[in-house]
């Protein structure tokens, strides 16, 4: 969605994203607290490691290297066989240690891509790198007996965290929210993240910049979006940008290398920190934790395990059930609709109804599959066909009884008062023990009406 | 009655925890005796020689009733059990104050114990104290303590070397049997031979790091310190091995490092590596010469190494450490525990800033990068000569014990004390630190380096020189 006054100026936008996703195992990154923090009392998941203690060492969670890897897979990234840990010292009162063990120069999977929507066909949107580090506590700013304080939890310190970067190739703020989509399904077909922007357990930075339509070069500066929780947001502080930028260059000035927030009440984005106060993150080796290597065998291995992603079911559903692409799509945009689906399809066999009919009922009646199970829909969609079969014979009678009682409202028909098949059809829906469609009814009471019209001249 | 008249005639002065340990086993002593005993010298001696931080009077008191009261159910306990020890004040101790040293962690009292601490209670070792030591472990003398500087037992006016400084000067003055210490870049080595001990520095990854306030990660280790050689090892024994709390902790197994500690030199290559002998004081060097000449009598053969990248070690060392010490501290932030930034010293600002300018973006590769290439030449240097030798033998002080106040002035000098000790610390390899003898009264000590995981021979080695030497005999006249 670019902006006219931008395409009338011939700018690009020039957009990468930075994603952020914490995920879901059952310990912390580097010590055994439980990662389930979420709604749990502050504090209340901590240890000497992930506090910061003096002497406090880290030591590795082999699961949440194991799933950075899946994902590196399922973005068809290479997986290194050497990696590791780095720190990345910054301070910040939510960082214990005064430093962030994260990846620099050897993350655990490089060189994939995502296929995303383009303007006309797929678009290949290349991803540099994914690495795995640790998350910082969370600062809550207070007023406490009149005192301004801040608070922090450090329940979130040391929850893995895995970043995803991906090249400057996005052009839109459509593009990002459906990369950041696409990244959000993978990730949840993956079951290793719930990736919930809200929670803030999938958070996205975009870095934008414009360039004039056809220079291949990137700009010679960038502007870091940071602090959006949600796909809405991220388009609006993208576009945001786009205009604001696009008026700097007009100007023939240069925006500003900084790093900017979207600020939702007034709508726009704002300075968080130029360039000038860039943190120099000093990245070293992480002494307390020994390189990493893996086998090919390994990774080998790890792919053996992977489980059907977004597209590969997807193309399943299309063949094996002979949906349109339209059906597998919507069926395969979230894994657990996807599930239940094809549940519901075994069900479905044994009592003869077509995986189409399944779909059908899935997407048109809008089923909240958290709250259905399989059989349930089945029995529904069971119910739903015996009354239509049975209805034909039975409301067939029951309008010819309604009719032979009712000649008066007949004969007003007949003669042109539409109104009294209202009343007809009411009367037929009343002896009518089952819930039909009143449209259905009218219809019917209308044909066996001109047909015995019909009778009566022939005769 | 019996109990003091027994209590007189044990000169703790001169008490191993070989002894000691005979002494509990055979019902001679009491733990709670033998813990009295040397309570009442730390408290004694502490005013005149500020050994200690903290004295944990009533928590050891505590202890060795309820060691007492094990061995009076007859259970069958190690050679550790009621020996009374103290902890360089780098170790966590669970409720206990843990100062590094520094008033940034003045009032900081752990919630949990060390891994080193943890296996000593277990063994039912006894913590009568923790140590003063140079802050935060900086320093090669024990004068850069925020707590004030320790003083040698064998001459007051001089230092007992650091950063272990409290940890050598409480086990020489007979405070206690043994020591824990740290030994980053000497910080054990170097006060166990100004002050007459045994000082060992583990391989790399020998014994967990778990719980030690961290100085340069890369280069710790936790050592300890005795009076004798065989001590040592008993405290080895239990501190070694796997840590699932410490990555870089070894799963290697651990031998019992007391067991053939009496195996002899016998035909054991010792090599002297000639670039620790250029331009050594001749007092010192003709100490090791002789120590040599009785090794040579034992039956060692003595040959000539050389180790051509020494001469960098001081310059890598200082570019390394500061490095992760700059990292490691930034977590004293004042927020959660301790005092603020501002309660930093000199010299713990002075390696905070060194290792922020070598880690910042533009100065990396020339030299941090730098530095760990050379860090490997350094340590491929003694990965080659193992192949000729078994172990190497050199001094571990430039210098004897030098006045308290004569080198405090010149950060440099003082760096320069950690000459001989950085490059084992830059390669990961052990070394045990002996005594030698004595020159104008003050101790001289050796160091005897192996390659990695040769703790085991390190003690043979030494102890057999030790047999023939006793030098530990000697105590301090305090």
């Amino acid at each position: 969605m670019v902006r006219k006054d931008t395409k009338a100026m011939n700018w690009e936008p020039v957009i990468g994203l930075e994603v952020h996703i914490e995920l879901k195992t059952k310990s912390k990154m580097f010590c055994r607290c439980s990662a389930d923090y979420f709604g749990a009392e502050p504090n209340s998941h901590t240890c000497p490691i992930c506090l910061g203690l003096p002497g406090a060492l880290p030591k590795p969670n082999v699961e949440s290297i194991k799933f950075v890897q899946k994902l590196g897979l399922a973005l068809n990234c290479r997986i290194q066989l050497s990696s590791k840990f780095d720190r990345k010292n910054y301070f910040y009162p939510d960082l214990p240690k005064g430093f962030q063990i994260s990846q620099y120069d050897k993350p655990f999977s490089i060189n994939g891509h995502i296929e995303i929507k383009g303007q006309e066909n797929l678009k290949r949107i290349r991803i540099t790198r994914v690495h795995l580090e640790e998350d910082t506590g969370k600062l809550t700013h207070a007023t406490i007996n009149g005192r301004r304080v801040t608070l922090i939890d450090f329940n979130r310190s040391g929850v893995p965290l895995v970043e995803i970067v991906s090249e400057p190739e996005m052009s839109s703020s459509d593009e990002i929210k459906d990369y950041a989509q696409k990244l959000q399904q993978i990730v949840r077909y993956l079951g290793i993240s719930d990736a919930d922007m809200e929670k803030g357990s999938m958070r996205i930075e975009p870095n934008i910049s414009l360039r004039r339509v056809g220079e291949k070069a990137l700009p010679p500066y960038k502007i870091e979006l940071k602090n959006i929780n949600s796909f809405k947001f991220a388009q609006a502080a993208v576009e945001y940008e786009i205009e604001r930028q696009a008026k700097i260059l007009k100007s023939a000035k240069t925006p500003q290398q900084e790093t900017r927030g979207w600020n939702e009440i007034k709508k726009q984005t704002v300075s968080q920190r130029s360039k000038e106060l860039a943190h120099d993150y000093r990245y070293f080796p992480e002494p307390d934790l020994v390189p990493l290597s893996f086998k090919p065998q390994e990774s080998i291995k790890l792919k053996s395990e992977m489980p059907e992603l977004p597209h590969q079911k997807f193309k399943r559903l299309t063949l094996t059930y002979e949906l349109s692409q339209y059906d597998a799509q919507i069926l395969t945009r979230d894994i657990k609709v996807a599930e239940f689906f094809e549940e519901a399809v075994k069900i479905a066999k044994d009592h003869g109804l077509s995986p189409k009919e399944v779909a059908n009922k899935i997407i048109n009646k809008n089923i909240n599959v958290k709250n259905t199970l399989p059989a349930q829909l089945i029995k529904i969609l069971l119910e739903s066909k015996k009354t239509e079969e049975i209805d034909d014979n039975k409301l067939t009678a029951i309008i010819n009884s309604v009719l032979r009682e009712n000649p008066k409202a007949v004969s007003d028909f007949t003669k042109g008062k539409e109104t009294a098949i209202m009343f007809l059809a009411g009367q037929t829906l009343k002896r009518l023990k089952v819930k039909a469609d009143p449209r259905l009814v009218i219809e019917k009471i209308k044909n066996i009406l001109a047909s015995s019209r019909k009778r009566k001249i022939e005769s | 009655m019996t109990g003091k008249l027994r209590m007189k005639n044990v000169d703790i002065t001169n008490l191993t925890i070989k002894e000691a340990s005979k002494l509990i086993a055979s019902k001679q002593i009491k733990v709670k005796e033998l813990v009295n005993l040397h309570l009442g010298r730390v408290k004694k001696l502490n005013g005149k020689l500020n050994a200690f931080i903290t004295i944990c009077e009533d928590q050891a008191r505590h202890q060795a009733e309820k060691v007492d009261i094990l061995i009076a159910q007859g259970q069958k306990l190690g050679p550790l059990a009621g020996i009374p020890f103290a902890v360089k004040d780098l170790f966590s101790t669970k409720g206990i104050k843990t100062t590094a040293g520094s008033k940034v962690l003045e009032n900081y009292v752990p919630v949990y114990d060390a891994t080193v601490i943890s296996r000593l209670k277990n063994a039912n070792a006894i913590i009568v104290g923790k140590t003063n030591l140079d802050a935060w472990g900086h320093g090669a003398s024990g004068e850069n303590s925020d707590f004030g500087p320790t003083h040698n037992p064998y001459n007051l006016k001089r230092v007992p070397g650091g950063s272990s400084s409290g940890s050598a000067t409480a086990v020489a003055s007979g405070s206690c049997l043994a020591a824990t210490s740290t030994d980053t870049g000497g910080s054990t080595r170097q006060p166990a031979s100004f002050c007459n001990l045994v000082g060992l520095k583990p391989t790399y990854g020998r014994v967990s790091r778990y719980g030690v306030i961290a100085m340069a990660s890369s280069l710790d280790t936790m050592g300890h310190m005795t009076k004798t050689v065989y001590d040592n090892a008993l405290i080895l024994n239990i501190t070694a091995g796997k840590d699932e709390f410490d990555s870089t902790a070894s799963d290697g197994i651990v031998d019992n490092y007391a067991e053939h500690i009496d195996k002899g030199v016998k035909n054991i290559k010792i090599g002297l590596p000639k670039e620790y002998f250029d331009g050594l004081e001749p007092k010192i060097k003709a100490a090791i010469l002789k120590a040599l000449k009785i090794l040579e009598k034992l039956g060692a053969k003595i040959v000539e190494v050389s180790l051509p990248h020494t001469e960098y070690g001081v310059a890598v060392y200082y570019i390394v450490q500061p490095a992760e010490v700059s990292s490691n501290l930034a977590r004293y932030d004042g927020i959660r525990f301790g005092f603020g930034r501002e309660m930093f010293g000199a010299e713990a600002k002075r390696r905070i800033i060194l290792g922020t300018f070598t880690l910042s973006s533009g100065y990396y590769d020339a030299y941090y990068l730098k530095a760990m290439k050379v860090r490997r030449l350094i340590r491929d240097d003694f990965i080659n000569v193992f192949e000729k030798v078994d172990v190497l033998i050199c001094p571990v002080s430039p210098t004897l014990p030098f006045k308290i106040g004569e080198k405090n002035t010149n950060p440099l000098d003082m760096y320069l004390a950690d000459i001989f000790t950085v490059n084992a610390n830059l390669a990961g390899i052990p070394s045990l630190a002996l005594p030698c003898g004595f020159i104008d009264d003050l101790p001289v000590g050796i160091q005897i380096i192996g390659p990695d995981f040769s703790e085991k021979l390190l003690y043979q080695v030494g102890y057999a020189y030790e047999q023939e030497t006793k030098w530990y005999e000697r105590t301090p006249k305090l």
